[in-house]
């Protein structure tokens, strides 16, 4: 078997040259006549993207797989000199990229994940389908097709526990047996890809290193609920996810796995991706269906759910692209093998690794940011973690010991979110991150209801207040109080989540508030 | 040009001039021409068999759709929230207070891009800049200046 060199080629990674890299090494090999010795190939996220750019070596089957991380793109010229010079001796094992550094694969960052969702992510070139059928891609989707019992694959989904993984966390089973109950032939399955909260970058990291399970999911889905037509709703600020689905969905019609008569069986299956134009709020369910119909991206009310009206007003199934993605694994597994699943996490901000990670479902929050993230710089400490983005909230250090799971986050004041986890450590005033995330959703709400158009603005004013040292007696109580209303009365989740940030600082940072205010009212 | 956009025909076809196909024909539209402007959306409109006022309306609501042409270069410093624990408000307002204007190149900012540990980054003209601080920015773009 010839060796392969796999180049991360990730949108992080990509940012740091890795595309030039990638491509001057294989034009390299393939020049001098080496490519029946080595295979330079293109890859998706290898994980430590604070590292990047990233490459793999897999020498042979023997041999270690060794990654190599802050490669010097610029030097890509003497790179492919000294990597052709290796492949002609039969060096490539001992080929270590000058300038690069090795990066230990026994460190906890890798040996703390479980690999369901992102099992091939970095394994196999995502724009060969041949590749993701070598590693298994659709055949769980043949089996439940040979197998044909949509009821058991719904029964099955709905004893795994899983639940959705976009944010909200509403039992994945329930709605798909929900649509499945629904009645009328012409039903739809939508991919909920548009990954809007800051620091997240999960579903980006699946979309770009392994389409093909997404795909395979939500055939496996729409199959279970009888729908024949999908969408995939991405934000237009993935263009590489954008292009990767584009080929992956042609790739997929090529070769039967979607279209008419899905591997011989009677089930069609057709998927058409929409992009998105900027719009947070496009990420709340019925945003996203008003987006699709090619209208303004505004909630509306539930009932009517989805599952009965969903786009063009007909029983619609909404998952996030994670969720889809852990289909495959859930049916190849079993429930008692896939246990609890998975979460994959970004982890970004004041820590030391930064990247993608996939840990067991119930893994402590220290352990994601400590163990394997490395914790803060030298001389700094860690103050909180801030988890489901604007519409979540901070978890202060002493409470790292919390698992992560939907209960336990929310018990603390915050949600599991869709996997973005922000790092912040003790120069982080917390009162300007809440701030932050108010004038987030102040710029992002889309103005239907008046408690989450009006209400964030007047929150925002306050905050903005409290930093500028002009805050007054009371401004803390009303704060709270208006944080309160917000939540209680606006339409969707963007309103109902903005004062999170602000409840949950005020919460465990109180302190931070405290040091704005007047004497007369801090007491 | 009243009835050109015919570069816009293969988009309209493949939503079949339906009006769920607004915002791809809105996306492949700014794509092609570089912002919308009235006529051409009123010329969508007309291919959609949609009201003005509701291409207007959902053009205006969405953030990536501009209706002034671009600058010869765009910079955008990313406001997530990655960015902005490291420092990115601070580095926008350095930027605001900097010749950009002078030199021709657009400034605005945007909501994560998803790639975060080269946190705070600035997208330029679609080139992702990683760790950057007002001086780099500054001299990275100087080089783009006429």
């Amino acid at each position: 078997m010839k060796a392969c060199l796999r180049v991360c080629s990730a949108a992080s990674c990509r940012s740091r040259g890795a595309a030039t890299l990638q491509h001057t090494l294989s034009e390299a090999i393939a020049s001098a006549g080496l490519e029946h010795r080595l295979r330079v190939k293109e890859v998706g996220c290898l994980g430590p993207c604070s590292d990047g750019p990233l490459l793999a070596m897999d020498a042979s089957p023997e041999a270690q797989t060794q990654l190599y991380g802050s490669i010097p793109a610029a030097d890509a010229a003497q790179l492919a000199a000294s990597l052709t010079q290796a492949a002609a001796r039969h060096t490539l094992a001992q080929w270590c990229p000058a300038g690069g550094q090795r990066i230990d694969l026994n460190h906890p960052f890798f040996q703390l994940q479980r690999r369901l969702v992102l099992e091939h992510c970095g394994q196999i070139d995502p724009n060969s389908i041949e590749e993701a059928l070598a590693a298994g891609a659709y055949r769980q989707l043949e089996r439940v097709l040979q197998t044909n019992n949509p009821a058991a694959v719904i029964e099955q989904v709905q004893r795994s526990g899983l639940r959705g993984r976009g944010g909200a966390g509403y039992p994945t089973g329930l709605k798909w047996a929900a649509v499945a109950q629904s009645p009328g032939t012409d039903k739809l399955v939508v991919c909920n890809a548009d990954e809007g909260d800051p620091g997240a970058f999960m579903d980006r990291t699946v979309l770009e290193g392994d389409p093909h399970t997404v795909l395979e999911g939500m055939a496996i889905a729409a199959h279970a609920v009888g729908a024949s037509r999908g969408f995939i709703y991405v934000r237009a600020e993935y263009p590489l996810a954008i292009a990767r689905l584009h080929t992956a969905i042609a790739a997929a019609h090529g070769q039967g796995w979607l279209g008419m008569a899905i591997a011989g069986s009677r089930f069609n299956f057709d998927v058409e991706l929409r992009v998105g134009a900027g719009a947070y709020v496009c990420g709340e369910e019925t945003a996203l269906m008003q987006s699709i119909e090619g209208k303004r991206g505004m909630p509306r009310p539930r009932p009517p759910y989805p599952a009965e009206q969903g786009v063009f007003g007909l029983p619609t199934l909404i998952n996030n692209v994670e969720t889809f993605a852990n289909l495959p694994a859930l049916l190849r597994l079993g429930l008692e093998s896939y246990g609890r699943g998975t979460k994959v996490f970004s982890l970004t901000g004041h820590v030391r690794r930064s990247g993608v990670i996939e840990v067991p479902m119930g893994t402590s929050l220290r352990r994601i940011v400590e163990t394997m993230g490395g914790g803060a710089a030298a001389g700094r400490t860690i103050k909180a973690v801030q988890t489901g983005g604007p519409s979540g909230g901070c978890v202060p250090a002493n409470q790292l010991d919390t698992p992560v799971d939907y209960e336990s986050l929310k018990a603390l004041g915050t949600i599991m979110g869709s996997g973005g986890m922000v790092v912040m450590d003790d120069t982080t005033n917390m009162v300007d991150i809440a701030r932050f995330f108010m004038a987030f959703c102040r710029e992002e709400s889309c103005g239907k209801c008046v408690p989450c158009r009006a209400g964030t603005v007047q929150l925002d004013n306050l905050l903005e207040k409290l930093l500028g040292g002009r805050a007054a007696p009371g401004d803390l109580e009303q704060l709270e109080r208006l944080c309160h209303m917000v939540k209680d009365t606006s339409l969707c989740g963007l309103g109902q989540g903005a004062p999170k940030p602000v409840l949950s600082t005020l919460r465990h940072f109180r302190d931070d508030y405290l040091a704005l205010v007047p004497a007369e009212t801090s007491r | 040009m009243a009835e050109g956009y015919s570069e816009l025909e293969p988009v309209l076809q493949r939503h079949g001039h339906r009006p769920d196909g607004l915002i791809e024909v809105l996306n492949r539209a700014q794509e092609l021409y570089g912002h919308l402007t009235p006529p051409l959306l009123r010329h969508i409109a007309r291919q959609l068999h949609l009201p003005f006022s509701r291409v207007q309306g959902t053009a205006s609501f969405y953030h990536l759709f501009r209706f002034s042409p671009p600058a010869r270069h765009r910079c955008w410093v990313c406001t997530g929230t990655a960015c902005h624990v490291k420092g990115a408000a601070s580095l926008l307002a350095a930027l605001q207070r900097g010749p950009l204007n002078a030199w021709g190149i657009e400034l605005g900012s945007v909501r994560c891009i998803g790639t975060c540990s080269g946190a705070p980054l600035v997208v330029v003209d679609q080139q992702v800049w990683n760790q950057q601080s007002c001086a780099s920015v500054l001299a990275g773009l100087r080089e783009l200046a006429p």
